[in-house]
């Protein structure tokens, strides 16, 4: 006989406002199976589950409903709850009343309707729920972390650090990321160099760490714990086991006039190259592309000078296999094309820059040496216009959202430059200065008042080129109320923070949501924000939201942590939502086999005693089934069935609407 | 089975459509959350049974859910090629596109059967989507109406 339980809970006044909580666990107190109908201020406080665990003592409840908010937010609470008192946490469902329910609905009759039809289809489905046990996996303790900037090595350290072998996978061919590309940090102006490099060198040598550059996640197995991910080891056209680094090929290559990604530009490279002299691994790549021996069979320039003979033109791309039990993705973010600003020379000034053109124009080891120059001439701008809020904070043309690190590097920006050119001017237009951070604030105002910057409360209408070469500025004040007009050397853009091509594509790879603008998406936005809805796989750096270094690092390690945490038991808990086949009705016909994307479903054999065949079946591997239900619904026979969606209650579900 | 009470009454002025929707726990569910989350207001119409997967539904589930007196089915999953389970919604879709046809033969139309991916990022479009599949049903009356003496299919 069941003795269901339902409890509804008010969330403050997030579902109250809109549902009427009393009539609903009045309704459901009514319902078939019924005995305990309450509702309570905020169900998952301490006295919120203290009252479900009493009922389910006191009450012998078999069953529990909590209509409150959605499952994915706080399931796991209360079937904890429900165990602690004895039940079994499976036969405890959460009917959706605030995400589905008060929240989108504001007519309280029809809301209150509404979540006492979701409260009786979740109390039929109950009636149904059997114990089930949880299933053990065991836990591969390898962590792979996608992405080698500040973000990753970060990761990959503090999992190293723990005792744990990382696979650290970066799509280029050195570790570093961005930040490698900064002269200098805010809020303290240390070199980033200084900082980085170090760190670089640490996660290349740890024996923790195996390090696969040039390497990109082409597909991934698996789940939590048991991850199969293919890596596509990009040929290199150079032996990195003999290489030594020792640049012979590089400065012999005769294709010299390559724009270089890393200068953001401004830099040429070769065709075989190191993207700069601190790359880690120090060891050149062709790029195929350019390269004449690749393209046209002619030159062969750098295998005659390697010394060591590490050239390699037949190399190809290689597919590698790793078995990890976590995964960390931190894939960081690049800069917006400002080009769709037609009004800023849509790309098409040179002397039109972003942010990480001049962090290479300021840096000692860029292309001008730290000089301020500026791309076109050549020559020492003396007036410098920033411009903040470029492609943010504008969803006509840009972005909605905020990009967080503008501000602070424009500061940056602008008191570079003062310290490198005494008598030039840095004009900065913005429209709010947003510094929330420790030291940040100072630091801006340290740019205003110590180091002289121009701010101007107002937006850029249009940058024109005139024929002398300088670019008129024109924008207002709307702080004096009046428009202005720059004469300027050189304008800086602070281009919004986007995340990386691809990384949408990655996602989908892992099963990791991501919103409209491409930026993953975590578990939940304060209470797991390095997790993700995809068990196991964990987020660190931009690659969630525009980050600056510190936040990025703080992530990073927090991703570690919940790696190692993962790490530290053995074996691991799955939801039991398993497919079943009913042997007694299974005609083997294998269409749950051929339909099953986990090879989960299998042929098997009943034997006698004696080992002689009797009859050939379906059957399920609890290991590998995941519980999509796919077998179940291609069944003939209704042979196979999925706990926790069984079709009884899904029917059960449906006769109670 | 016990039938228990009928829930949504309908009032006899305005026909209030019954909307039962099959969606899968990890796209459409979650993008329904955003919705709620975002605060987006919509028509209070639909019924949500979640599925761990929209390879899980059994055509039956359909022909249940008018049974029941519902007017229209939904059916929502995830995205081609963002499937939780790799490739249940493809299973789906194969399913769904035939299963549809057979219901066109007994004349249940386009104007009851509804199909969409949603994906967890897409709060809105689940809002606009519960928003004009209500329109259309409403605009379609009650099902009984339409297919008088037809109890079960």
């Amino acid at each position: 006989m069941a003795r269901i339980g339902v409890f509804i809970c008010h969330c403050g006044e997030n579902i109250g406002r809109t549902v009427d909580c009393a009539a609903v666990s009045a309704a459901a107190a009514k319902m078939p199976g019924v005995v305990v109908g309450v509702d309570y201020k905020y169900m998952c406080s301490d006295p919120g589950q203290q009252m479900i665990r009493k009922a389910i003592i006191e009450q012998k409840l078999t069953g529990v409903v909590v209509g409150a908010c959605s499952p994915r937010m706080h399931e796991r609470t209360f079937r904890a709850a429900a165990a602690e008192a004895g039940l079994n946490p499976y036969l405890l469902e959460m009917a959706n009343l605030r995400e589905h329910c008060s929240w989108v609905h504001s007519n309280q009759a029809e809301a209150t309707q509404k979540a006492i039809d979701l409260v009786r289809v979740m109390v039929a489905k109950v009636r149904r729920d059997r114990a089930l046990r949880p299933i053990r996996v065991p836990v591969e303790p390898t962590a792979l972390v996608v992405g080698g900037g500040i973000a990753g090595i970060q990761a990959a350290l503090d999992i190293a650090a723990g005792g744990k072998k990382v696979v650290l996978v970066e799509s280029g061919p050195s570790i570093g990321g961005h930040m490698a590309r900064l002269s200098e940090t805010f809020p303290t102006l240390d070199c980033s160099q200084c900082i980085l490099t170090p760190r670089m060198v640490e996660a290349a040598s740890h024996p923790n760490i195996t390090l696969m550059t040039y390497s990109e996640v082409a597909s991934v197995e698996g789940f939590v714990g048991n991850f199969t991910v293919t890596i596509r080891r990009k040929a290199r056209y150079v032996d990195p086991a003999k290489c030594t680094g020792c640049g012979d090929c590089f400065n012999k290559c005769p294709i010299k006039k390559i724009p270089n990604k890393f200068d953001a530009g401004l830099g040429q490279r070769r065709a075989i190259y190191v993207p700069f002299p601190q790359a880690v691994p120090n060891k050149p790549v062709i790029d195929a592309a350019h390269c004449t021996m690749l393209q046209k069979g002619k030159c062969g320039l750098c295998a005659k000078v390697c010394p060591r003979g590490a050239i390699d033109y037949q190399d190809q791309d290689r597919l590698e296999k790793v078995k990890v039990g976590a995964v960390v993705l931190a894939t960081g973010f690049q800069l917006w094309d400002h080009a769709a600003y037609g009004e800023y020379g849509g790309g098409r000034l040179r002397d039109v820059i972003d942010g990480f053109a001049f962090e290479r124009l300021a840096s000692a080891s860029g292309p001008t040496g730290g000089l301020i120059k500026r791309p076109s001439d050549g020559k020492e701008p003396q007036t410098v216009v920033f411009l903040q809020c470029c492609g943010s904070r504008d969803d006509k043309v840009g972005k909605k959202y905020c990009s967080k690190i503008c501000c602070m590097y424009t500061a940056k920006h602008a008191m570079l430059y003062r310290h490198k050119v005494h008598e030039g001017r840095a004009v900065v237009f913005y429209m709010d200065v947003r510094a929330a951070g420790k030291g940040y604030e100072e630091f801006v105002r340290r740019a205003i008042e110590a180091d002289g910057a121009e701010y101007v409360r107002g937006r850029v209408s249009r940058i024109t080129r005139r024929r002398d070469g300088k670019l008129v500025v024109r924008g207002a004040d709307t702080l004096a109320g009046r428009p202005v007009t720059i004469e300027a050397d050189l304008v800086v853009l602070a281009d919004a923070v986007v995340p990386r091509p691809g990384s949408e594509k990655l996602a989908q790879l892992f099963g990791v949501g991501y919103d409209q603008d491409g930026f993953y998406s975590e578990a939940h936005p304060k209470l797991r924000p390095v997790e993700t809805a995809a068990a196991g796989v964990f987020l660190a750096g931009a690659c969630q939201a525009p980050k600056d270094i510190p936040e990025t690092v703080s992530q990073a390690s927090a991703a570690a942590a919940k790696v190692l945490g993962l790490f530290a038991k053995p074996e691991l808990e799955r939801e039991p939502v398993i497919a079943r086949v009913n042997r007694t009705t299974c005609a083997h016909c294998r269409a749950c086999i051929s339909a099953c994307p986990y090879g989960a479903a299998k042929d098997f054999d009943i034997v006698d005693r004696a080992g002689k065949i009797l009859r050939a079946v379906a059957d399920v591997n609890e290991g590998l089934c995941q519980g999509c239900g796919t077998c179940a619904s291609v069944c003939r026979s209704h042979s196979v069935d999925l706990d926790g969606f069984t079709d009884e209650q899904i029917h059960a579900e449906l006769n109670a609407l | 089975m016990m039938k228990t009470e009928t829930s949504t009454a309908p009032a006899p002025a305005a026909f209030e459509p019954r909307i039962t929707a099959f969606v899968c726990n990890w796209c459409t569910y979650a993008g329904a959350d955003l919705a709620g989350t975002s605060r987006l207001q919509y028509a209070s119409n639909m019924r949500i049974i979640k599925l761990p997967c929209t390879g899980r539904i059994d055509p039956l589930f359909v022909l249940k859910a008018f049974e029941n007196g519902a007017d229209a089915v939904l059916v929502s999953g995830c995205h081609p090629g963002d499937c939780h389970y790799t490739s249940g919604n493809y299973h789906a879709r194969r399913r769904w596109t035939l299963f549809r046809k057979l219901l066109a033969l007994t004349g249940i139309g386009d104007d009851r059967l509804f199909f969409s991916w949603v994906s967890a990022a897409e709060g809105q479009k689940f809002a606009d989507l519960v928003n004009d599949v209500t329109a259309k049903v409403r605009k379609a009356g009650p099902f009984r109406a339409a297919h008088p003496g037809r109890r079960a299919l």
